[in-house]
């Protein structure tokens, strides 16, 4: 059978049972096949990377489409992005949901052992940004200040080997709108997305430091089982290198500069800063994760209760305008995301509110869960007998005395095991306030599965912890319903 | 103690209370007998104001009901210490002991000091004969003690006049006894009464007098003797047959 047809069959077998790297055919070879070469990419990454044409959203734009354009042309094929959230490209390129990974990946001697790296195509230097007239000139300034970085970046390791407090964002423009607002003293990012992003006119506040805190290069990730592969790329790029289409179109994207002429800088080495193991320190960061996950939902479910309860008042006894403002609460925190409510709360508000992440968490899943709790005690408050409100009124009790003393203990204790339920599910979605760069649980979790180049054992100790923090509230809860609910034993069928 | 005058009530075209006037002197018991849908239970509503009717005036305890609303706040709280009330289904609050629900209205409407508010709700407990379950509740408690709970509830807010609604309906008939007890004390005790009821003894051996209501009206009034044993009207016939038979 010639090579030709056995990457047909391959083709054929993979269609079928889906693809592996460890498929008989190599993964060039199949490339070459089906005539198109996937890579996985982040749009969130923005401008110049890679985003979508505003005018025809399905075409792509940036200096690296341009670049993986070209590399395919080389090979012969087209290139397709594969859109994957960016910390999770390399596993997913271990995975082996696409061919190669190219978004801004950094050389570092840590993703060295994991995957292939190509030659560099672009030379970056981390940039520090600050607020204009700040007493800061250096990293070494910033001791024990808040620091803005991406999550999973060089820039981030370079971070934890400072003593500053890093602070985790998941796209280019937030670390630099923070900083604005005061809520960090610096962002440290590749010179590319400080220009774009930072120190840029629309921001008169933010001014780029000169000196560059570190040199890197960004590079293309092959899978380890894909030397040929590898060896075509590095082809392909050292070529584009050589006959100036590499500067053409860094030039194109106005990031041409000397240091892309320069002396390539040393694979980025290990700063000594990422976990290795399942230590004692990442027991205490887990820990910690725990505490503010635990610290977070108690205060928004302490905030979430009299606001539902306000909320059920006026739904079922308030006058015509006073239910339907209750009802448009209801429906507007109920029916739009929590993590919408989360961005608009602490990125949407800033201008004019600037709290901090963990004050806007925890009002923003309190405002939230209200509208939860709001339904359950309408649902236990409409469940009163009407005889309870009778007897009441009728031993000479006001709405109000009869609402404190009579139906609210009652409804309370209808309420409780959906009050559970909630305060449950509470614990699990404030997991979603890592987006507005808290990191408890599971966002702790995600960075040391990162570090530890495996989810197994995170995983495990991030469901115990969680585990360990409702268990013994629902236990607790379903004591204090024993207790309440006396008279409501379950009737034997 | 109760004025009724030219009561009037519909519910949109059907006539709920046709004109009803009477008038209840202190310490009197009035047993409102008849048949179903008659107009009972709303013209004992009607006077504390769980019910509203639509023209004419009632004045009870030195209260003035007005149509429609019944009246302000004040005037609902004022009337509704001196004019307590006793439901069929006794509607004690389940997460109350036996002591918290009587002292509950003293503490909260009148503002009786704790101490004297238990003080008072033992007094009643042993008076209905329950003093030994005051930590009890509700749900522990056999239907008849608890509607002796709920008279002694309504008791403790000192009322003036006591309306009962078919206390003793949703009792087996050998927990009936032990709350007609409790009435036929209080009556001694010449406490003024309204009881709806289907209950004969109470009809012929505890009320001064006996309202047969049918179709919205009182279709007789007098004492027992004269309704009970000499009834004129044909509805107070057929309903006492069918009573005795």
């Amino acid at each position: 059978m010639s090579q030709r047809g056995a990457a047909l069959l391959a083709l054929i077998v993979c269609a079928a049972v889906g693809c592996r790297s460890d498929d008989p055919a190599s993964t060039l070879a199949r490339i070459r096949a089906r005539g198109v070469l996937t890579y996985g990419a982040d749009l969130q990454g923005g401008e110049p990377y890679l985003y979508e044409d505003p005018k025809d959203p399905s075409h792509l734009l940036g200096f690296e489409v341009d670049i993986m354009d070209a590399l395919a042309r080389r090979l012969g094929v087209r290139a397709q992005m594969k859109q994957y959230a960016w910390s999770n490209l390399v596993p997913s390129l271990q995975r082996g949901d696409f061919d190669i990974v190219m978004n801004g990946l950094e050389a570092t001697a840590d993703r060295a052992q994991q995957i292939t790296l190509s030659t560099p195509y672009f030379v970056y230097a981390e940039t520090l940004a600050v607020r204009r007239g700040a007493p800061y000139h250096t990293l070494a300034d910033l001791a024990g200040k808040r620091v803005g970085t991406l999550n999973q970046t060089v820039a981030h390791d370079l971070l934890r080997a400072q003593p500053v407090e890093p602070v985790l964002y998941e796209g280019n423009e937030e670390p630099y709108a923070d900083l604005v607002q005061q809520r960090t003293e610096a962002v440290l990012l590749d010179n590319i997305i400080a220009q774009r992003y930072g120190c840029i006119p629309s921001k008169p506040d933010v001014v780029c430091l000169g000196g560059e805190v570190a040199l890197g290069t960004y590079v293309i990730g092959i899978r380890k089982t894909d030397p040929e592969l590898a060896k075509a790329i590095d082809d392909a790029i050292a070529a584009m290198r050589a006959d100036g289409e590499l500067e053409r179109i860094l030039r194109k994207a106005n990031l041409w500069d000397a240091r892309q002429t320069g002396p390539l800088p040393e694979v980025g080495q290990d700063t000594g800063v990422r976990a290795r193991s399942f230590d004692l320190e990442q027991v205490k960061l887990f820990a910690a994760g725990a505490g503010y996950t635990l610290l977070i939902s108690l205060l928004a479910f302490l905030l979430a209760v009299p606001i539902g309860m306000l909320l059920a008042l006026a739904r079922v006894y308030g006058d015509p305008l006073t239910r339907g403002a209750a009802r448009v609460y209801v429906e507007l925190f109920r029916g739009t995301p929590v993590l919408l409510q989360l961005y608009v709360l602490y990125y949407g508000l800033a201008p004019w509110w600037s709290m901090g992440p963990v004050t806007a968490a925890i009002l923003g899943l309190g405002l939230n869960y209200g509208a939860y709790e709001a339904e359950v005690y309408r649902g236990a408050l409409l469940a009163m007998p009407r005889g309870q409100t009778e007897a009441a009124k009728a031993l000479g009790l006001g709405p109000w005395q009869t609402l404190w003393y009579v139906l609210v203990p009652q409804a309370m204790r209808l309420a409780l095991p959906p009050m559970t339920n909630d305060f449950v599910s509470l614990l699990k979605d404030s997991s979603l306030v890592s987006v507005i760069t808290v990191i408890e649980l599971t966002k702790r979790m995600t960075i040391a599965a990162v570090d530890l180049r495996g989810w197994l054992v995170p995983g495990l100790a991030c469901a115990l912890l969680y585990l360990a923090l409702s268990v013994p509230l629902s236990e607790f809860a379903r004591r204090l319903e024993r207790r309440l609910a006396r008279d409501q034993r379950p009737h034997a069928l | 103690m109760i004025s009724v005058r030219t009561l009037c009530k519909a519910h949109g075209a059907r006539a709920v209370l046709t004109n009803v006037s009477a008038e209840v002197a202190k310490g009197e018991t009035i047993a409102i007998v008849g048949p179903s849908g008659g107009g009972k239970s709303t013209l004992l509503r009607c006077l504390n104001a769980l019910d509203t009717f639509d023209t004419g005036e009632v004045v009870i305890a030195g209260v003035t009901l007005q149509p429609r609303t019944g009246g302000a706040g004040e005037t609902l709280r004022a009337l509704r210490t001196r004019v307590g009330m006793v439901f069929q289904q006794f509607h004690l609050f389940p997460h109350l002991t036996v002591q918290a629900n009587i002292t509950l209205a003293p503490r909260v409407v009148r503002h009786v000091v704790p101490a004297v508010a238990t003080r008072r709700a033992h007094e009643l407990l042993d008076r209905v004969g329950l003093a030994d379950r005051w930590d009890a509740y509700p749900h522990e408690l056999s239907g008849g003690q608890q509607q002796r709970v709920a008279i002694a509830r309504a008791l403790a807010q000192d009322p003036e006049v006591l309306l009962f609604d078919e206390p003793t309906s949703a009792l087996d008939p050998e927990m009936r006894g032990e709350v007609m007890a409790v009435i036929r004390d209080l009556a001694a005790g010449g406490m003024t009464m309204l009881v709806v009821t289907h209950e004969m003894q109470l009809a012929t051996e505890i009320a001064t007098r006996v309202w047969v209501i049918d179709r919205g009206g009182i279709a007789e009034d007098g004492p027992p003797a004269q309704v009970v044993d000499a009834p004129k009207s044909q509805v107070a016939k057929d309903y006492f047959g069918r009573l005795r038979t």
